[in-house]
């Protein structure tokens, strides 16, 4: 087991490096780039010359990856172009919005999708199953951009249920201990802070959860309806065990393997997903950051940064997720 | 494990419950305190995007110096709501008859945020601490300071010229004496400038001002720029929190001049302009920016107060002459005659948006009510095609995407417009869309590749320079590098004239041979950008430089 998680931590090393060179090479070669967006209107040929000499653009590519990769190693992300903050501070901030958008949306996701998805199956071709596949056809075919802007219009600006947008009201007095909002109220005892971020939080982890709720009911649905078709569970019908023992026991733990692959692989759908949600609700988390560091400028630090977070996070994902295979199914641990 | 995420999912919608119902209070008890309030409370102003720091100097964009303006004061500063001069942080000001030596007589008894004194020496301090600068990180980001002064006591660029700064002198505690190299138009409007804003010595010095270090690829200002910023302005600087994308400043009960009215003034940076809009209408926010053209009916349809600036901009269609069709003035001239500009103006123009026939605002000197002006006549058009031997004739035609300015709120409409009107006169039309940072401002500006291009400026002060100056001063790529010395020379020359009436006749023909004989570019329009206030918000004076200072305003 443990020689696995070192070789597949190995394989992450290797992948990385690789893809940092690839960024770093691919970003410098798009059209546009830092120098257009500093000097914006302003641009003269003294005045790219110098940026260009202060950034050290003009030495060879292959010398200012090195140059990259020598502070890489020490821990030195370098620093956002326009504002000159450390990148690590930057994403630092904006990290824990995007995971606790994240995670609300999950919670949202499993903590309807998995029950949901077992009712339909229990109840086949029957109205709430029916329902439920209508809903998530639905579900998975709205574009996020829509569900958003549509779920901000009716409960923002119609019916002035939840804030517009951001994660915290102006005027709320909130201590950043851990840059999750929700968490840092309770720790500080601001229960009023708790509330208002709470309150913030709804309908972009709504708009959120909507593609990986919908995909969790089916894939849960499909996996429960073959599990009720195995042998094992009509003897444990016909043993007469209780009803909740073989829901729990028989059915869930089996059919439960592909679903809880499908909730790794969502787990990155649901960062791309963070995007779009972020820019429609202002979140100020990554989403709003690839966004700005892309089209406010081409913020070359913070985007390989992000890029290489992205596939870490996809990597690690991807291990847990096999990991938690092991843990579930015994079959995979003898491989 | 699957027991527990229920759960929580549970606890979840139970505190969503919760949270409705606690901000439902929190509103209403929020009310009652602002109620039928003149002066106290609180004016939240939303931002477009987050500011680069607060350090003047090395700032260059909007969205900076919105709150560096309500921090810091310059020497002179523009009348509320106009482009013209009044005593700032100098009460009066004169110079020698050739331009050079600027006297400034400062005002008395006026104290930065730290509690230090403000005088000559102050003044003299910021100006040599410009001067002084070192190292390309930092005077790569001195953009107004070189537009101004060119270059340094050591340039770091090649080609940044003779500096026009010599030295300065602080007489007495109360007059600083400025003296130039050379005399330059730019002088007195430019030290109204948010950027040459006068920062305390002592902070400067105690945070490290002079620091940009470089790391890599990239900068990292100073304690100085990112949290200490030290003024003279009407707020002191309150703190950034860039988790919650909140700029807070406090009242200065000190302040020399009118006293804000409110306690303390937020910005909340909201990059989504949609996003903006709603703020506003849910009433968390109270100020917003450069509003769509097509919301300014509906906003003011429901009682917000859309306040027009005066328009202080220019939108152009640009020549490149490496094009050598483009080279026949004729052909420039059939150009400027297909456009119908008038209806473009009712069409895409947000409501007050004038035809341009010359590349500067009529506020400023040196206007001319006199040149040459390009009326709708497609049948001129034709026939100067025609003379010129360019009646096949095929353009490339530039424009941005993804970006709104205040002179250009809408680049894609504007550009099918004008290429509908090329089409009927026989010019067939290659439009290529590029977006703003990622390829337009490279291909039109660096490398040259458009045939005709759309982009615009929005002056920075009152002055001609500032504007023709800017855009046919010396050869550009984006007209074609063309070495139109005649141009040049009169331009450098209007702008080296120091007597007034002089300097007036000088520019007054510059804009008329503009016309009528060199036409590197049409003019189009001047856009006036407006600016969004709630109904209970009073004393808000648009500016059309931007220069919006919130000292004025009060809330409820």
């Amino acid at each position: 087991m443990l020689r696995v998680i070192v070789r597949r931590l190995l394989q992450l090393v290797v992948t990385l490096i690789g893809l940092s060179a690839l960024v770093f090479i691919w970003l410098r070669n798009l059209p546009g780039g830092p120098i257009e967006a500093l000097l914006g209107e302003r641009a003269t040929p003294e005045r790219r010359a110098l940026l260009v000499k202060a950034l050290g653009y003009d030495q060879p590519i292959l010398v200012q990856y090195g140059k990259f990769m020598q502070r890489l190693l020490t821990g030195d992300f370098g620093n956002s172009i326009r504002s000159g903050d450390p990148v690590t501070e930057v994403i630092g901030r904006a990290f824990p919005a995007t995971i606790e958008l994240a995670a609300a949306a999950m919670i949202i996701a499993i903590g309807l999708g998995v029950p949901l998805g077992y009712l339909a199956a229990r109840h086949r071709a029957r109205l709430l199953d029916n329902l439920s596949i209508a809903g998530t056809l639905l579900g998975i075919s709205i574009p996020i951009f829509f569900l958003g802007y549509l779920l901000k219009d009716v409960f923002t600006q119609n019916i002035h249920w939840f804030p517009p947008s951001g994660r915290i009201s102006t005027g709320v007095d909130n201590t950043n201990v851990t840059g999750f909002f929700v968490l840092d109220g309770l720790l500080t005892r601001e229960f009023d802070a708790t509330a208002d971020a709470l309150w913030h939080l709804i309908l972009p982890a709504l708009t959120l959860a909507t593609i990986p709720l919908a995909v969790i009911v089916r894939i849960t649905r499909a996996s429960v309806l073959d599990v009720l078709n195995e042998d094992y569970v009509r003897t444990a019908e016909a043993k007469g065990l209780r009803h909740k023992t073989i829901r729990g026991r028989h059915i869930l733990r089996n059919a439960l393997l592909p679903v809880v692959t499908t909730i790794g692989l969502q787990t990155g759908a649901l960062l791309s997903g963070a995007v779009l949600t972020e820019r429609v609700y202002n979140w100020g988390g990554l989403g709003t950051l690839i966004y700005n560091s892309i089209s406010g400028g081409r913020d070359y630090p913070v985007l390989q940064a992000l890029i290489l977070l992205a596939a870490l996070v996809f990597v690690l994902v991807n291990l847990l997720v096999d990991l938690s295979y092991a843990f579930i199914d015994p079959r995979v641990r003898v491989r | 494990m699957q027991a527990s995420r229920l759960k929580a999912a549970v606890a979840l919608a139970a505190a969503a419950a919760l949270a409705v119902g606690a901000s439902g209070c929190a509103k209403s008890e929020r009310d009652e305190d602002s109620g039928g309030a003149k002066t106290g409370g609180t004016f939240v102003f939303a931002g477009a995007g987050n500011p680069k720091n607060f350090d003047p100097i090395f700032n260059d964009d909007g969205e900076s110096f919105r709150p560096i303006r309500q921090m810091y004061d310059t020497l002179v500063q523009n009348k509320p709501g106009t482009a013209d001069l009044q005593g700032a942080l100098a009460e009066s000001w004169e110079h020698d008859p050739e331009g050079k030596v600027w006297t400034f007589h400062l005002r008395k008894n006026v104290k930065f945020h730290d509690g230090t004194p403000f005088n000559a020496a102050a003044v003299c301090f910021n100006f040599d601490r410009w001067f002084n600068m070192k190292g390309a990180a930092a005077q790569s980001q001195m953009i107004y300071y070189s537009d101004v002064f060119g270059g340094f006591a050591k340039n770091e660029a090649e080609g940044a010229g003779e500096p026009v700064y010599n030295k300065c002198e602080a007489k007495d505690d109360g007059t600083a004496v400025v003296t130039m190299n050379r005399y330059k138009g730019a002088f007195p409007g430019a030290f109204a400038l948010t950027a040459l804003s006068i920062a305390s010595p002592e902070a400067l010095k105690k945070y490290d001002a002079d620091t940009v270090k470089q790391n890599g690829d990239s900068f990292e200002y100073s304690a100085f720029a990112n949290e200490h910023p030290v003024g003279t302005g009407p707020f002191t600087f309150g703190g950034w929190d860039k988790a919650k994308g909140e700029i807070t400043l406090n009242r200065n009960p000190d302040y020399w001049g009118e006293k804000a009215k409110v306690d303390k003034l937020v910005i909340k940076v909201i990059e989504d302009e949609n996003t903006r809009k709603q703020e506003l209408r849910a009433g968390t926010v109270q100020g917003i920016d450069f509003p769509a053209p097509a919301d300014r009916k509906a906003l003011s349809g429901e009682g917000f107060q859309v306040l027009d600036r005066p328009a202080f901009n220019i939108l152009y269609l640009g020549f490149n002459q490496k094009n050598p069709k483009l080279k026949d003035l004729r052909v420039r001239q059939a150009i400027a005659y297909a456009l119908n500009r008038q209806q473009l103006v009712q069409t895409k123009g947000p409501g007050g948006t004038k035809v341009a026939d010359e590349f500067m605002p009529d506020t400023v000197l040196g206007y001319a009510p006199d040149v040459q002006k390009y009326e709708y006549n497609v049948d001129k058009a034709k026939q100067l095609l025609k003379e010129a031997g360019a009646e096949n004739l095929t353009l490339n035609f530039y424009y941005p995407t993804d970006v709104s300015r205040p002179y250009m709120p809408n680049p894609q409409e504007i550009f099918t417009v004008l290429a509908n009107d090329l089409q009927a006169v026989g010019i067939k039309v290659n439009g290529v869309a590029r977006p703003w940072n990622g390829g337009f401002k490279d291909d039109v500006q660096q490398f040259g590749k458009q045939d005709l291009h759309i982009l615009g400026w929005t002056g920075d002060y009152n002055d001609p320079g500032n504007f023709v100056g800017t855009f046919f001063g010396r050869a550009k790529v984006e007209f074609g590098d063309q070495a139109m010395t005649e141009m040049f020379d009169a331009i450098t020359k209007a702008d080296g004239t120091v007597d007034e009436a002089g300097k007036k006749a000088a520019w007054e023909q510059v804009n008329r041979d503009i016309a009528a004989k060199w036409l590197p570019a049409v003019p189009v329009w001047h856009a006036p950008p407006a600016i969004v206030v709630t109904k209970d918000v009073k004393g808000l004076v648009a500016s059309p430089l931007t220069d919006e200072r919130f000292n004025t305003v009060s809330v409820g």
